[in-house]
């Protein structure tokens, strides 16, 4: 088991790596790559370098204590910390159990969490999630969800949901920047050999089985929910070693092939395939497969992302949702109910709220910092642990030139840090003149010479040049087109399924109640997805109804 | 030792350097014309060019002072290899960058200054061998014959059996042929050193452009010789694609990214067929939507009724509606439809209009390029022609031009199916049009269309007058489709799935 590892001290560096040095690096060019791009020719553009609001939990972290509050408190039904996906789930599966008596509090400026979207000029863009695979059957939650959006529109004859033609990526969905060309699909079949071919052929025949097999208990070995899936002893074993000594140990050592698995791990968990556990890796692939089939689930995503579903969720809580609100202590006073102080960002005042339950939807590592009981239950969090993010929304006045090869939703760089980018204006139609491009990267630490507080001191312009050069290495004229780079960095993003995590205990641990306090975020699942948020945060609001506590 | 090679071999050499450039020149020059448009400026331009390139290359001479006769060959390898890939390099350069002048006018301007270069050293190198005055008359007199030589067997010879690329890499085989020999014939003027490497690089550039020669039909199939048949007079890259206008005798085409769009001479046929079946079958004409179709053509079809009150033209790009507004051949062929009180001309992609607006329509004329890419293939599946019965009148019909059932039956018939799925009333038809060979239409309807007694096409209104092509006996037997076109089953288009344009590309490819 990997325990619970801080981010390396610099003394530990082998070599101490200048800025350009390590800007080089991150952007996968060599020294003489970055000339040229946000520093020099045609950078008449600008932008500005985002976080998401942390300022209030790192002060609370680093010992300070808010005001004692003026006002009596609130007293709600339900008091739900988070406004992310799964708080956000949580509140829309009370409303439809018959609570209306809740609030939900967000530290943000705006719900929404990992999914968090925006909008300027005219376009909409994800920050965040992006995307969700859609939804099998048996997900029946879910499946509600998204007909209440319109985005199921009936059933099929075999009883599968159908959706609607505007929500699933459109054609052409992917493509991948491979020895100077773009090629259709994510796998670089180019120049594969017949070796390659039979491995890739082999390795959906392996996840095609995981995805049909079924434990003795009937459930299927992986699948979305995982908490819906097998907790046996076959997919506890997977957790046990990385998807580096699994595909290994399965005699799976085509490097295009090794480059996919790499490529779906760190675009679904931001860790290499050396970090990834083996239950993580067969899980991405297997759990969108239905049984016996050999497609994955087709990909439901919308201009702004996830934004889609916060947006709608967001609109059924209307005046629910309290913004920049930090909770700072989470008391459980028993038959007085569960006390809940907050610091409202913006007048700085201390506000209390009192829950007869409350669903705490907000990341692990925020627990022991503000539940009052927390010391003492026993819990410990050592090997949770998340990975960081940098986002970039980079605003295009005209497209690039293309040649033999249409721009994709999503458009992967090979062999680049990056995860590429996915393109904002795909789903409206919209295939010329002015776009925006999201590019994604995870910071996976797989050099301890890159610590994550370094990368927190890179400025706006730094990450600039990381962009432009990373973007050039397959759209020469790109630098030229740009006329704005946003960029976000995510500190903690998303939870990282290493090694030992999932089926290690301690998070199955944290996911029971503490007492009338019940918790839901997608860590709790060990792998951050929009349908695991939402599925924690529809069951913690049942706790509410279930007599967790009498 | 040099006075051994016989003389006319030297003079050979004079007459082989003096065709190949001013072979280069021609084929600047018919370059420039046939892809930008007005021969008598390009060729004046690029004459003056290589000119005064010329005198460049010449007064440069006299800064080569040792190693008079290597730097010859030299400057015989650079010529064969610049001069050689010329016309291949412009006319990629043509499709695929925005500078194209740049590219032309500077690789007419190398070379030039190369071609200069030339004589000056050659005379310098032979004055040693030969009396001045009989050097200057012999050197001058065979580069002229040269320069005639080229002049005749360029239109004569060249370009109609050889065409433009082959000819420039045939030309700079030559010309590295030349350099090539040099080696041997001044062999007593060239020091040992590095001579191997030299002949080494001038074999070299001869297979290089010998591999291109046999290469260049591959490299002709994504460059604009397939449709130099005819002379360009006109060209422009837009924001969105390659508008081309050739014209042969009294017939102009329209070629977008090279794919023709009509054909002067018999472009009535496709749009009578495209627009009156659904004029004559609307309850009401009042309202007409045009999608695509920026050429002005359909336009003009529609306003032949009289009662049309509005035309509304939904096309991507301004250069194309400009054009047809704008272009005198283009604009009397349109009758200057675009410029009717009654039109309106909207420049929007067509998919993100029909889900933006809230106006309906009695008629809408679908005009599309064919599905060969996906950006165009969104405008034929389900969701799009959902979102255009949003803008249809409760009666409303359809027109749709679908590309050949004959080449591609499978994609034909798809557009039919997709159209189907999307809730309307289809029925297939079809015209000859010499240019496209047999075409295929759609005609849809919001409600059941209706038919003749005996199941054939009604003509429920009256065809206007002025008509080329279509009576009310040719307008009913559009409508029967002979045995070879008969349906097939097909996937129905959608947007996460297009099968229409994989149908499209592996129709047309295997044609």
């Amino acid at each position: 088991m990997v325990s619970g590892e801080p981010d390396r001290p610099s003394t530990q560096r082998t070599t101490r790596m200048t800025r350009r040095e390590l800007l080089a690096y991150l952007a996968g060019v060599p020294l003489s790559g970055l000339v040229g791009c946000g520093s020099h020719a045609g950078s008449s553009f600008d932008g500005e370098l985002l976080n998401p609001a942390f300022s209030i939990p790192h002060r609370l972290r680093d010992g300070w204590r808010p005001p004692p509050s003026k006002l009596p408190p609130q007293k709600h039904r339900v008091v739900i910390i988070g406004g992310g996906i799964a708080g956000l789930s949580a509140a829309w599966q009370l409303q439809r159990r018959g609570i209306e008596d809740y609030v939900v509090l967000e530290l943000g400026d705006q719900p929404g969490g990992t999914s968090l979207s925006g909008e300027r000029s005219g376009f909409r863009f994800p920050w965040g999630a992006h995307y969700v695979p859609a939804p099998m059957k048996e997900n029946e939650p879910l499946v509600q969800l998204f007909q209440e959006m319109g985005v199921v529109v009936g059933q099929r004859d075999d009883g599968e949901p159908e959706f609607a033609e505007q929500a699933l990526c459109r054609e052409p969905e992917e493509r991948v920047f491979f020895r100077g060309r773009w090629i259709e699909g994510l796998y670089p079949h180019v120049g594969a050999n017949e070796d390659d071919l039979r491995q890739l052929e082999r390795f959906r025949e392996v996840m095609r089985d995981w995805a049909t097999r079924r434990d003795e208990t009937g459930r299927r070995m992986f699948a979305i929910p995982m908490s819906s899936a097998s907790d046996g002893d076959a997919v506890r074993k997977l957790d046990t070693i990385s998807m580096d000594a699994w595909m290994n140990s399965q005699g799976f050592d085509s490097p295009r092939l090794r480059w996919l698995v790499d490529y779906a791990c760190r675009d679904d968990y931001g860790l290499t395939l050396d970090q990834t556990s083996a239950w993580a890796g067969v899980f991405y692939f297997a759990s969108r497969l239905q049984p016996g089939s050999d497609h994955s689930q087709p990909v439901m995503t919308w201009p702004e992302g996830n934004g889609r579903i916060v947006r709608h969720l967001a609109e059924r809580c209307g005046q629910r949702i309290h913004c920049r609100h930090a909770v700072t202590e989470v008391r459980d006073r028993g038959g007085a109910g569960v006390l809940v102080r907050a610091v409202d960002a913006g007048s700085s005042t201390t506000v209390e709220f009192v829950g007869d339950e409350v669903i705490f939807a907000a990341p692990q590592f925020l627990a022991p910092h503000v539940i009052d009981d927390w010391q003492t239950s026993g819990r410990r969090l050592t090997s949770f642990r998340y990975g960081g993010w940098v986002v970039a929304n980079v605003f295009l006045k005209a497209r690039p030139q293309e040649s033999g090869s249409e721009m994709c939703w999503d458009n992967v760089i090979f062999d680049s840090r990056s995860l590429g980018y996915v393109t904002a204006t795909h789903q409206t139609g919209r295939d010329h003149g002015a776009t925006v491009l999201t590019w994604y990267q995870p910071m996976t630490d797989d050099d301890p010479r890159v610590s994550r507080a370094e990368l927190m001191r890179l400025s706006w312009r730094d990450w600039a040049d990381v962009v432009v050069a990373d973007l050039s290495k397959a759209h020469g004229d790109i630098g030229g087109l740009i006329e704005r780079i946003d960029v976000m960095r995510w500190g903690h993003a998303m939870i990282q399924p290493r090694v030992g995590f999932v089926w290690g205990g301690q998070r199955e641990a944290a996911s029971e109640s503490l007492g009338r306090i019940h918790f839901a975020a997608t860590d709790l699942s060990g792998v951050a997805l929009m349908e695991e948020a939402f599925d924690r945060g529809v069951r913690a609001a049942d706790r509410c109804f279930g007599g967790a506590v009498g | 030792m040099i006075q051994r090679a016989p003389n006319y071999l030297l003079y050979l050499n004079v007459l082989v350097i003096a065709t190949c450039g001013l072979i280069y020149e021609l084929l600047a020059g018919t370059l420039a014309s046939y892809l930008l448009g007005d021969s008598v400026t390009q060729f004046s331009l690029v004459i003056g060019v290589y000119l005064s390139a010329l005198g460049v290359g010449s007064w440069l001479s006299r800064y080569v002072e040792q190693r008079v006769a290597r730097t010859f060959i030299e400057i015989e390898i650079a010529l064969a290899l610049l001069g050689g890939l010329s016309a291949p390099l412009l006319f990629v350069a043509f499709a695929q960058i925005t500078w194209f002048r740049i590219a032309l006018f500077g690789s007419v301007f190398a070379i030039g200054t190369l071609v200069g270069l030339e004589l000056p050293l050659l005379m310098r190198i032979l004055r040693e061998h030969l009396d001045f005055r009989e050097l200057v008359a012999r050197v001058l007199t065979f580069d002229y014959i040269g320069a005639l030589l080229a002049s005749v067997l360029f239109p004569v010879l060249l370009v109609p059996s050889l065409g433009l690329v082959r000819t420039s890499l045939l030309f700079g085989m030559l010309n590295a042929a030349v350099g090539v020999w040099g080696t041997y014939l001044l062999r007593p003027l060239l020091s040992t050193r590095g001579l191997g490497a030299l002949r080494g690089r001038g074999f070299l550039v001869i297979g290089l452009l010998v591999v291109a020669f046999i290469k260049a039909d591959t490299l002709t199939d994504w460059t604009e010789e397939v449709i130099l048949e005819n002379p360009i007079v006109y060209s422009k890259q837009s924001e969105f694609q390659r508008i081309v206008v050739t014209q042969r005798q009294g017939d102009f085409q329209l070629h977008l990214n090279g794919h023709l769009q009509f054909n002067s001479k018999d472009e009535y046929r496709y749009h009578e067929s495209l627009v009156h079946p659904a004029m004559t079958m609307a309850d009401t004409a009042e309202r007409v939507l045009v999608l695509g179709g920026g050429d002005g053509l359909a336009v003009r079809e529609i306003l032949r009724y009289p009662g049309v009150e509005s035309v509304t033209l939904v096309d991507l790009d301004p250069a194309m509606t400009q054009l047809a507004s704008e272009f005198p051949p283009l604009a009397t062929l349109n009758e200057h439809a675009l410029s009717d009180p009654r039109v309106t001309v909207m420049n929007r992609d067509a998919f993100v209009w029909a889900g933006e607006g809230e106006s309906q329509f009695d008629v809408a004329v679908i005009d599309f390029p064919d599905p060969g890419s996906y950006s165009v293939g969104k405008l034929y599946t389900t969701r799009f022609f959902q979102l255009l019965r949003r803008r249809l009148t409760s009666s409303a019909v359809v027109s749709v031009q679908c590309t050949s059932p004959l080449v591609a039956p499978k994609s034909y018939w798809c557009i039919i199916h997709t159209m189907q799925q999307a809730g309307f009333d289809v029925r297939p038809y079809q015209a000859a049009v010499p240019s496209f060979g047999v075409w295929g239409f759609a005609l849809a309807g919001m409600q059941p269309l209706e038919s003749d007694r005996d199941g054939s096409f009604l003509i429920r209104n009256p065809l206007p007058e002025g008509l080329h092509f279509l009576d009310a006996k040719t307008t009913v037997a559009m409508f029967d489709l002979p045995a070879d076109l008969a349906r097939v089953e097909t996937n129905v288009n959608r947007l996460n799935d297009q099968v229409l344009v994989r149908y499209y590309e592996q129709e047309w490819g295997a044609w």
